[in-house]
């Protein structure tokens, strides 16, 4: 039996039980993700795995769209870095306040997103269990690991 | 490196933009004001989680945990949900939270 990875303390505080395995896998996580989101190809493209990460806000409406574009988008990336970075600065503590855990939920789900979006996550679940030998098996399970941590962060965050 | 440039690029950018507009008669959350003109809606993903759908309603909105189930489920089951009304300005800010989650949100005037 595993004990939860978090429980929230009679102060507020989240306490949090995860091993030196997890903390180093979150920390190599968090970089690769900062890593892409500040890269672009020669063309100045972001990598497709994160189109999740910034959808449409106008769904109907293209001039709207743009302008919307022109004046969030970059606020967005810097709202998420610094999330990143609470997680980064917070990774090896024993507890979290209610700031951090919100960081350590938005940067586990951007985590999720571009994992999901780079394995082409469907409503199918079975599409996830893939042969042992196969390349995405690594990263199948990272996804449903993170899955599984953002869950147990969700429950303690609604407590 | 876990992600890279590398085999993604068969996921087309256009994607995500290819939102179909709603039509037919959403019913806004919290609609008794006529004067408010404009939508959020949040689109049902394959990767975001129920339980998380729902905490980031609450939380956002401060919705009970019924109102915000419900607006999770039909999110899931009819393929989205209109989660938040107001003026443009409010609709903008309320998509960029939903944005900063991860939720898969869009806006639009009230049909």
């Amino acid at each position: 039996m595993f004990d939860r990875r978090f429980r929230r303390k009679r102060n507020g505080a989240v306490e949090i039980k995860i091993t030196e395995d997890e903390r180093s896998l979150l920390a190599d996580l968090i970089d690769q993700l900062r890593e892409l989101v500040l890269s672009t190809s020669p063309e100045g493209e972001v990598d497709p795995s994160l189109r999740r990460l910034y959808p449409a806000a106008y769904a109907d409406d293209i001039q709207h769209e743009v302008e919307y574009q022109r004046l969030m988008r970059d606020q967005l990336l810097e709202r998420r870095l610094s999330h990143l970075d609470v997680v980064e600065t917070t990774l090896n503590d024993r507890e979290l306040d209610q700031e951090s855990l919100t960081s350590w939920i938005m940067s586990i789900n951007d985590l999720r997103l571009v994992l999901g979006t780079h394995l082409d996550v469907s409503e199918d679940e079975e599409s996830l269990l893939l042969e042992d030998d196969d390349p995405q098996q690594h990263q199948s399970a990272i996804y449903h690991y993170l899955s599984h941590l953002l869950g147990e962060l969700v429950e303690v965050a609604s407590n | 490196m876990l992600f890279s440039w590398s085999n993604a690029t068969s996921q087309s950018e256009t994607e995500v933009e290819s939102v179909p507009v709603v039509t037919d008669d959403e019913t806004p959350a919290a609609s008794a004001d006529e004067d408010v003109p404009w939508v959020v809606l949040v689109w049902n993903d394959p990767i975001n989680l129920m339980s998380y759908v729902t905490h980031v309603l609450q939380k956002l909105f401060g919705y009970s945990i019924e109102k915000a189930t419900q607006l999770m489920l039909d999110v899931h089951n009819k393929g989205r949900a209109v989660v938040s009304n107001g003026t443009r300005e409010k609709a903008e800010l309320d998509v960029f939270r939903l944005h900063e989650y991860g939720l898969w949100a869009t806006m639009q005037k009230d049909s």
